[in-house]
């Protein structure tokens, strides 16, 4: 009966995927599918809400913290030079942790390993400050992340969670997101969910967030459980996201409806 | 240049004391449903008896708004921003958000240009109105309509 | 917390310049509700103003429908050379204050 119908649903449903990745010349930003007043936001420094954050990076930058009394700025110098195209190939391999890991968690193992600080919290403002600053230097530089061989399975695995259908609706990444952009979802424009401006300031959070947050609302979204921060699987998708998103340039701090 | 009709519905049960300009109407009356009536009570706390013609202010706002959060204002008033005769304040209010003002602004003839821009909020497609006061004390109106559409994926605050 | 001002350094005698302002503050409008049903209560900045050389040259009476990390544009006549300064006051004894040089010839 009720049985019957679901399983019968369910079926039609599931039909293969169209997916692949989308041409280089046709990867969009999530910023051509924006009205006008929002992209003048984003375009405009002295009037986007993201920078009040990459002002609070650079202010943490240069503070000096920790058992070992340092700040970012005594080993890595002037950001702008240190840091301009790593947020551009993060995440990284990290060589001592045989796995990757995202721009935030870098920042955490040099609090602990270097400056002998607390970690900050996910989603905390400094946590978002300082990765906002950071990658606000990559800003205009092109994508390249995912390069690294030693990378190779994580992309899988994140391309694998991309392409897997979760939670009550029984949809993947990939349904909206590669088969179903420039349609419309209740009002919304469907983008190709490029990351090339995180940390952003989305107008529905009021705020500055990252994309780990991003990933879990729309894991919410459809009625999945969503990972927890940091968890493996989060780390992956970042990294397979970034990959598929090789050849744009970073926009951080952008700004998004 | 017409005269701007306005009536008084259920204005005695909100304005009353609030008369004064400025002040913060605290709105303990039906909170969350708002009513056009609650607008017009508004206008008048600020207004008071005084006829609101059409002219000179010119509202700049998006006809569709991708979320109602941050929708970027500005409001200008034609004016030669002199001694004699200048902009006092601008004052803006909402149709059907909980409360119905949104900002009072004063300027002077220091301003050099009767024009501001903020970010506001609106709960719902409706109508905005932006009223200033002149240096004579006459009061200029314009008002936009602004349809909000709603993020797809709505999370709950955590 | 942060606050971005945006005045030119410089302006002549005479010009009317704009002023830029973003304060970071999360402007709670006192009628969102948590997941188990709470009110968030009211956390607004209630007041933003401007003086130039110790004259207020604009003040802003806010309410819970200013947007969080509030922006405003204005304009002022430059006349002299010296200080802006801005002033933001709100609920919870909420007070930050910030400043500006400007050079006019």
């Amino acid at each position: 009966m009720i049985w019957v119908r679901a399983i019968v649903l369910s079926a039609l449903l599931a039909g293969p995927l169209l997916a692949g990745e989308i041409p280089l010349d046709q990867r969009r930003s999530g910023y051509t599918f924006m009205g006008p007043e929002t992209k003048a936001m984003q375009d405009d420094d002295t009037v986007n809400p993201g920078m009040l954050f990459v002002l609070d990076g650079q202010t943490l930058w240069n503070q000096k913290l920790g058992s070992a009394d340092k700040s970012c700025a005594d080993c890595h110098g002037d950001a702008g030079a240190s840091m301009k195209g790593v947020a551009a190939r993060y995440p990284a391999f990290d060589r001592t942790l045989n796995r990757p890991v995202t721009i935030e968690q870098r920042i955490n193992l040099e609090r602990t390993q270097r400056q002998g600080a607390a970690p900050l919290a996910y989603e905390s403002h400094d946590l978002l400050a300082l990765s906002a600053f950071v990658a606000n230097q990559s800003r205009g530089v092109a994508i390249t992340a995912g390069d690294d061989p030693a990378l190779k399975p994580f992309v899988e695995q994140g391309r694998a969670l991309f392409m897997q259908r979760e939670g009550q609706l029984n949809l993947a990444c990939a349904n909206c997101h590669d088969d179903n952009y420039d349609k419309h979802l209740a009002g919304s424009p469907v983008t190709q969910g490029q990351p090339t401006g995180y940390p952003l300031y989305r107008l529905e959070w009021q705020t500055l967030g990252s994309l780990e947050r991003r990933l879990r609302s729309c894991m919410t979204g459809v009625r999945a459980k969503a990972y927890d921060f940091g968890a493996p699987e989060l780390v992956a998708l970042e990294l397979y996201l970034m990959s598929r998103a090789r050849g744009m340039k970073m926009e951080t701090p952008a700004v998004r409806p | 240049m017409g005269k701007q009709p306005t009536t008084r519905r259920d204005f005695l049960g909100l304005a009353g004391g609030a008369a004064v300009a400025g002040a913060v109407p605290i709105v303990t009356l039906r909170p969350l449903d708002a009513t056009p009536a609650m607008l017009s009570g508004a206008i008048r706390s600020v207004v008071g008896e005084a006829t609101i013609r059409n002219g000179k202010v010119k509202l700049d706002i998006p006809p569709l708004v991708e979320n109602g959060n941050t929708v970027p204002m500005t409001v200008s008033v034609a004016s030669p921003m002199t001694a004699e005769d200048h902009v006092k304040s601008i004052h803006v209010f909402n149709e059907k958000n909980p409360q119905p003002n949104i900002g009072n602004f004063h300027l002077g003839p220091s301003a050099g240009r009767a024009q501001i821009a903020t970010r506001i909020r609106l709960a719902d497609s409706q109508k905005v109105v932006a009223i200033a006061r002149l240096s004579d004390d006459s009061f200029w109106s314009a008002s936009a309509d602004v349809i909000v559409t709603l993020a797809a994926c709505t999370e709950e605050v955590n | 917390m942060a606050a971005l001002i945006n005045v030119p350094a410089k302006a002549k005698r005479g010009d009317v310049i704009e002023i830029k302002t973003l304060m970071s503050h999360i402007m709670e409008p006192g009628y969102r509700r948590t997941a188990e049903g709470s009110i968030l209560p009211r956390d607004i900045i209630t007041s933003f103003s401007c003086r130039y050389n110790g004259a207020e040259i604009f003040r802003a009476d806010l309410f819970p429908a200013i947007s969080a990390n509030p922006f405003f544009s204005f304009f002022t006549v430059a006349k002299e050379s010296g200080k802006l300064e801005f002033e933001w006051i709100g609920d919870n004894g909420f007070s930050a204050t910030a400043s500006a040089s400007i050079t006019v010839e």
